[in-house]
């Protein structure tokens, strides 16, 4: 019989008065129990909707039989068949809008909580598991993949599982992408990250970091003296985007990545850190995604006391993961909807004093289909901030576009590829992830990454014959 | 790993290394940079290219004793290995087609200078340096600097040595005195690259400066090394290092490059004592 339990199990969380001030995991994870209690609320549908919401078809019902059988090791290896990286999607997942989303469950009460049991069974794997990967045999074919951000490692995983003698070049020092230098501690432990890529090392998958392909090696380069048969770039989304309003180069104004990426991938939270990263007291965050809600933890975490998010559109429009949103509110961040910047107030040494800000209001639908914010005259307002942070999306990043001849973009900069096989206008270029569709999502971005690599291996094979 | 094969001191607080980093050195041009840093959980720094050997697979970098890192940098010696190395980053100098061209240098900039008027020399355009420093002890590459010119003058501040005075000065009488540049390429402190706009801007000849801001990826994912140029916002990274200097906002850069002195300061301390300690 299944649990007919209309909520779902909590997910256990560190008090968040306690959270607030670490970097520590914020979720903790289902107990074994819970897990089993969670998994029973499955109906095992014949036609199961949850999968058809997922962007790497992860066969949802069967792993979570095992699960309810305690079958953990064997859900695993369930889910590893579809998806390379379980124990960051589990984390990372809008699963309200894909999975979890399509739940019959949630019609009559909460669905099931599938992020939270592939969370369990992915941790359970990493902590239990000692068995070595099964290196496959080479099939004497070289791919080269740009970039090991979850597109990336998503693409190497799979031709690697092939044969492929497959090299990642990534242009950080570490290999992780926006994993590592976005996405932060307390959401995705770098531990994890580092686990998944060790992983792919152990299939053969080489790793070559400080390599900015397009600058010291190009994609011509690649195929046709370092003899790669084919490429995969998955480099990204790129220059982080700024407003345009007056103030926004004074000194306390910074991009989200450039927050999250001394905090994440250079350890300024640590407190013996070489590099620095600005202590403020107020803080204001311009956007309402996933990168907003992580710079606004983050900032409070470095010991701010007052952050807020400061979003044109209403708590309903916020784009970022629901669980994201509520645990910032739990975490004492201030809702700022509705209000939009118009100006950064600098002191008399450059430095910020305040944000003026204008209140909105939700007008007629626009072209996305959300409402359109629209100013109220006269409602201008001075918010107490020496800090702003704009987490407003990016634009492509130009290097590899640059310096590719051959490389279709479209008019936003993003790299044009086939739906079916990932190839770009360019033969035996393969791209995926944000560098195609601008910022998105870590599923979408393996989601592409798994397309390409299938691509590139009917590509390579039709060449052979 | 990237082995450090030579270093010199080429003044008191400016030092030269050549770098084994095969990559970068068969693409690296006058004008680009790399980032580096000296050890794992190091901060990432900025360097611009001070010249290459794409035969030896080296490159050659040179820094000024300024912070925390660059102490650390100084600390390490012929054998040793930098963590991490990567380039080359950024624009390299447009040169082709230039027929007279004025280099202005000042201080360390002098380092990133000197490639871009060997390159120019190389291609058989005329070359005026003008390389300032504040005194005669700090005077580096001079001997190269006159093998790349056609014509050089040395400034100092304190008239220690060559002329007394700041760069502007030769720079804004041989402009007077006729010579028709087709181009000015300034680099050295913002203030001076300020200075050296003003002084070419009234006769409009077209002046081009290297910038150097506050930067972490060195890729085009940070923005925080965006710099008002034209009235818009641009990245030093990607869209530079070297820029238009009748539309760069020196100021702007001015202030944002302060941005962490005071951490700066307590990062130099704390290098400080802990290299007094090892002793």
């Amino acid at each position: 019989m299944p649990n007919m339990s209309k909520v779902k199990n909590p997910m256990p969380c560190q008090d968040p008065k306690v959270r607030a001030h670490n970097f520590k995991e914020v979720t903790t994870g289902y107990t074994e129990e819970m897990a089993k209690d969670e998994a029973a609320r499955c109906l095992q549908c014949k036609n199961p909707f949850c999968m058809a919401g997922c962007p790497v078809h992860i066969h949802i019902p069967e792993f979570i039989a095992l699960v309810a059988e305690g079958k953990f090791e064997e859900a695993y290896q369930v889910i590893h068949k579809s998806s390379a990286l379980p124990a960051v999607c589990g984390r990372v997942c809008p699963q309200e809008s894909q999975c979890e989303g399509k739940c019959i469950r949630g019609k009559m009460g909460d669905p099931v909580g599938i992020g939270r049991l592939e969370r369990f069974v992915a941790d359970y794997h990493n902590e239990h598991s000692t068995a070595k990967p099964e290196v496959p045999a080479s099939n004497g074919h070289k791919v080269a993949v740009v970039g090991s951000g979850p597109a990336g490692l998503t693409c190497a995983g799979d031709l690697a599982q092939l044969g492929y003698e497959v090299t990642i070049f990534e242009a950080l020092h570490t290999a992780g992408g926006v994993l590592v230098y976005g996405i932060p501690e307390f959401r995705l432990p770098k531990a994890i990250v580092r686990k998944e890529i060790e992983g792919l090392k152990a299939m053969g998958v080489k790793v070559e970091t400080n390599m900015v392909i397009g600058k010291v090696i190009s994609i011509d380069e690649l195929m046709q003296e370092y003899g790669f048969e084919a490429v995969f770039v998955g480099s990204g989304a790129g220059l982080p985007k700024f407003m345009g309003i007056p103030g926004e180069n004074l000194k306390g104004v910074f991009s989200a990545n450039e927050i999250l990426t001394r905090s994440n991938l250079m350890k300024a939270y640590l407190p013996d850190c070489d590099t620095p990263i600005k202590q403020s007291k107020n803080v204001a965050i311009v956007g309402g995604g996933n990168v907003a809600m992580d710079a606004a933890r983050t900032a409070l975490r470095l010991g701010a006391e007052n952050v807020y998010i400061v979003y044109r559109r209403g708590m309903e429009e916020l784009p970022a993961r629901k669980e994201e949103v509520e645990h910032a509110e739990e975490e004492g961040i201030i809702f700022k909807t509705l209000n939009n910047p118009v100006e950064i107030l600098g002191d008399e040494q450059g430095w910020v004093k305040g944000m003026k800000v204008i209140k909105m209001e939700l007008g007629e639908p626009d072209a996305s289909g959300r409402r359109r914010p629209v100013e109220v005259p006269g409602s201008e307002y001075v918010l107490d901030v020496d800090c702003v942070i704009m987490s407003l999306g990016t634009n492509p990043n130009p290097l590899i576009k640059s310096t590719t001849p051959g490389l279709d973009t479209n008019p936003h900069g993003g790299i044009i590829v086939s739906e079916e096989s990932a190839m770009s206008s360019k033969d035996g270029v393969f791209a995926g992830g944000d560098a195609v569709t601008g910022a998105a999502t870590v599923i979408l971005a393996m989601g592409a990454g798994k397309t390409a690599a299938a691509g590139i291996h009917e590509y390579i094979q039709n060449k052979a014959k | 790993m990237y082995k450090i094969v030579r270093k010199e001191s080429l003044n008191p607080t400016v030092t030269l290394m050549e770098i084994e980093a095969p990559f970068v050195a068969r693409k690296a041009e006058p004008g680009q940079f790399i980032i580096l840093r000296t050890s794992e959980d190091g901060e990432r720094i900025p360097l611009t290219v001070a010249g290459y050997n794409r035969e030896k697979g080296t490159v050659t970098i040179i820094y000024q004793i300024v912070g925390g890192t660059t102490m650390k940098l100084d600390h390490m010696n012929v054998g040793d290995c930098l963590h991490d190395f990567v380039g080359p980053l950024g624009k390299k100098t447009h040169v082709e087609g230039l027929k007279k061209v004025a280099v202005v240098g000042g201080g360390v900039g002098c380092a990133i200078a000197l490639p871009v008027a060997q390159k120019l020399h190389e291609l058989g355009c005329e070359v005026h340096s003008f390389i300032g420093f504040r005194s005669k002890d700090l005077v580096i590459l001079e001997k190269e600097f006159k093998e790349a010119s056609t014509k050089m003058t040395i400034m100092t501040d304190d008239g220690s040595y060559g002329e007394k005075g700041v760069v502007t000065m030769p720079l804004k009488a041989a402009i007077e005195a006729g010579e028709n540049y087709d181009e000015v390429i300034a680099i050295g402190p913002i203030i001076m690259m300020k200075f050296v706009v003003a002084t070419t801007k009234p006769f409009n000849v077209p002046t081009v400066v290297s910038m150097n801001p506050i930067m972490i990826d060195g890729t085009g994912m940070c923005g925080g090394c965006r710099l008002t140029v034209g009235g818009k916002t641009k990245f030093a990274c990607v869209d530079g290092p070297e820029f238009d200097g009748f539309e760069v906002d020196f100021d702007e850069a001015m202030s944002r490059g302060r941005s962490y002195a005071e951490f700066e300061q307590h990062a130099r301390e704390k290098a400080c004592n802990l290299f007094k300690e090892a002793k």
